[in-house]
């Protein structure tokens, strides 16, 4: 087994004198997917806030490549290779495909003062860089991003990060507000740059959709590391049970409020 | 082949000003005759047009970027006060009346920018707050130094025939050549360098234009000092021109280039829009303003039909916008 690209350990948070995070210690290798399970408020947003970025753990270490990391800003997040697509795709409905896939970095032509946007290069690299990913329905650069289905703005999403050399993907439910065609084609994408060594964290609710691409699952209840397993350790019924409530969720919960108020707060050691 | 590339041209942000400018001068054509279409009523209502264009871009720009700015009513005063009371009451060097305008339409650009950037108030709010402030700035201190509302302002020379006078002798101001220089020069920023793709995408999701490294805060700060500048550029061009500056008037300048801007395609809620649009919207709003006088009608009609143009634009506006939304290549159409 590979070392792991991206890890947490020991990561806390806490805003004011609320407990967000406990103890938190995840890792994810390249070539893998880490399926984030959890119900709403367990959590995830917040740890994926942590890892692009955009909060600072209150305590414990992210490492990277083994050795500890620190990401003061998103844009510090992205440049170590951590890329963060978003529900809705993170895009602009009203630039053209070429536009929004180069914001920031847009390719130029000419000398100087005069260098002007080179439309036609981005539209073709734009383009095959979403047709590689698997969505051969894309072709023209200059449609709107607004005139994409959800699913082909994350696919436009996912290649984009791809394209600009992300290393560690993390997915915020990419499927939750999609049809199950379209959650289809997200799912094969997240295969595909699976494929190509990428390490995907991939933050989901629906159990059939973290079975289909899941390597590595994690369960969040309130904020701690509830389940942490490896693929085919768990039935899709254990795992639906453990996400979605039931009796053994509340059970679990139960248990985990009991030990953390013997223990100072703690959780008990994932299962 | 005919067909797509007009559905292509139809699907662009101007389309609608485009028709809009049409339908314009098609009407007055019909009831005024075709006399605002030669030379002294083209002058007419380009003069209008120029005056306005040269503000309404750069408010445009803020508006594609997400901002708006209403504080331009008070710089264009506040442009033509400066550079008459430095040249004209002291009797300073023109020049240097001509610098102090620039120098103080950097200062309040920079603070609208910097108090948008800095407190997330509303820039709406930001700009109504500095339109009154300078608005009293410049009435207090002209009255204050001056014992008078109007300061005459005489200017020879260079910087007269630079910024306020009328080309070739004709009745065309100087301002009509600044105007559509500073549109090409937009148009080259805006749709062909690499940093008109960034107010787009910050228009468009600031958070995500954030992200992807783009300095928001920056941009839109420098936006801002180009409305403001221009704004008084506008406003000491009229003063050289007229040889005088008054504290009043300028007022109209918000509304007008608000109405330009999006009669000329450009999305309210910003992402949206272009430069040759807003170059359309422009004039299309001074052929009503002025093509008025060359019909039978009342000049006081020409308010209804503004409204009733601006209401037409937006709708035609979002009806091409959803048309380049849902548009996608026929199936079958590709090998």
């Amino acid at each position: 087994m590979t070392a792991p690209i991206l890890a947490l350990r020991g990561v806390n948070k806490s805003f004011g004198p609320i407990d967000v995070l406990h103890d938190i210690t995840l890792e994810v290798r390249t070539g893998e997917v880490l399926c984030l399970l959890g119900d709403n408020g367990a959590g995830k947003s917040t740890l994926i806030k942590i890892l692009s970025g955009v909060y600072q753990p209150t305590s414990g270490t992210i490492e990277m490549d083994g050795r500890p990391v620190s990401f003061p800003t998103p844009r510090a997040a992205q440049e170590a290779g951590i890329s963060t697509v978003h529900q809705f795709g993170g895009t602009f409905p009203l630039m053209s495909i070429g536009r929004s896939f180069f914001v920031g970095v847009e390719p130029t032509k000419g000398w100087g003062p005069f260098k002007v946007y080179d439309r036609k290069k981005a539209n073709e690299i734009a383009v095959r860089a979403v047709q590689e990913m698997g969505i051969t329905r894309i072709d023209d650069g200059d449609r709107l991003v607004g005139g994409l289905s959800g699913g082909e703005r994350q696919s436009l999403a996912i290649a984009r990060a791809v394209h600009f050399g992300a290393r560690v993907l993390i997915l915020d439910e990419p499927t939750a507000a999609l049809g199950v065609k379209q959650a289809t084609h997200v799912l094969r994408i997240v295969n595909e740059a699976k494929r190509r060594g990428l390490a995907v964290i991939f933050i989901t609710h629906q159990v059939m959709h973290a079975m289909a691409v899941g390597d590595h699952f994690a369960v969040l209840i309130r904020g701690a590391v509830a389940a942490d397993f490896r693929k085919g350790e768990k039935t899709r019924e254990e795992i639906t049970d453990l996400m979605a409530g039931g009796a053994s969720m509340a059970s679990l919960e139960a248990e985990i409020e009991g030990y953390m108020s013997s223990h100072g707060g703690h959780p008990p050691p994932p299962a | 082949m005919g067909q797509s590339s007009a559905g292509r041209l139809l699907r662009r942000p101007e389309a609608g000003a485009f028709l809009g400018l049409v339908a314009v001068l098609v009407f007055f054509a019909v009831f005024g005759g075709v006399a605002f279409l030669k030379p002294a009523g083209m002058a007419s209502w380009l003069n209008v047009a120029a005056n306005l264009g040269v503000i309404s871009i750069p408010v445009g720009l803020l508006m594609i970027a997400g901002e708006l700015d209403i504080s331009v009513g008070a710089m264009v005063p506040f442009g033509a006060m400066t550079v008459a009371v430095i040249s004209g009451h002291y009797g300073l060097p023109i020049w240097l009346g001509i610098a102090a305008v620039l120098l103080f339409g950097v200062i309040v650009g920079l603070i609208n920018g910097l108090m948008v950037v800095r407190t997330a108030v509303p820039s709406l709010i930001v700009t109504l707050g500095s339109l009154f402030a300078v608005q009293g700035i410049v009435l207090g201190l002209t009255v204050l130094i001056t014992k008078s509302t109007s300061v005459a302002l005489v200017t020879e020379g260079a910087a007269k025939a630079i910024f306020g006078d009328f080309l070739f002798g004709g009745q065309l101001q100087v301002m009509v050549a600044w105007w559509i220089a500073a549109t090409v020069l937009y148009v080259f920023f805006v749709h062909f360098s690499p940093f008109g793709n960034w107010i787009f995408a910050m228009g468009g999701d600031r958070a995500s234009a954030r992200n992807a490294g783009i300095p928001t805060d920056r941009l839109t700060v420098v936006l801002f000092v180009l409305s403001a500048i221009s704004a008084a550029f506008v406003g000491m061009c009229q003063a050289i021109l007229f040889n005088s500056a008054q504290v009043a008037g300028g007022q109209s300048f918000i509304f007008n280039s608000i109405i330009s801007v999006v009669v000329g395609g450009v999305l309210l809620t910003g992402g949206f829009g272009s430069v040759i649009g807003i170059f359309f919207g422009t004039i299309t709003f001074a052929i009503v303003t002025q093509g008025i006088y060359y019909t039978d009608f009342d000049r006081n009609w020409s308010s209804l039909i503004i409204g009733v143009l601006l209401l037409g634009a937006v709708l035609m506006n979002n009806t091409f916008r959803k048309m380049a939304l849902n548009y996608s290549p026929k199936k079958g159409a590709r090998p």
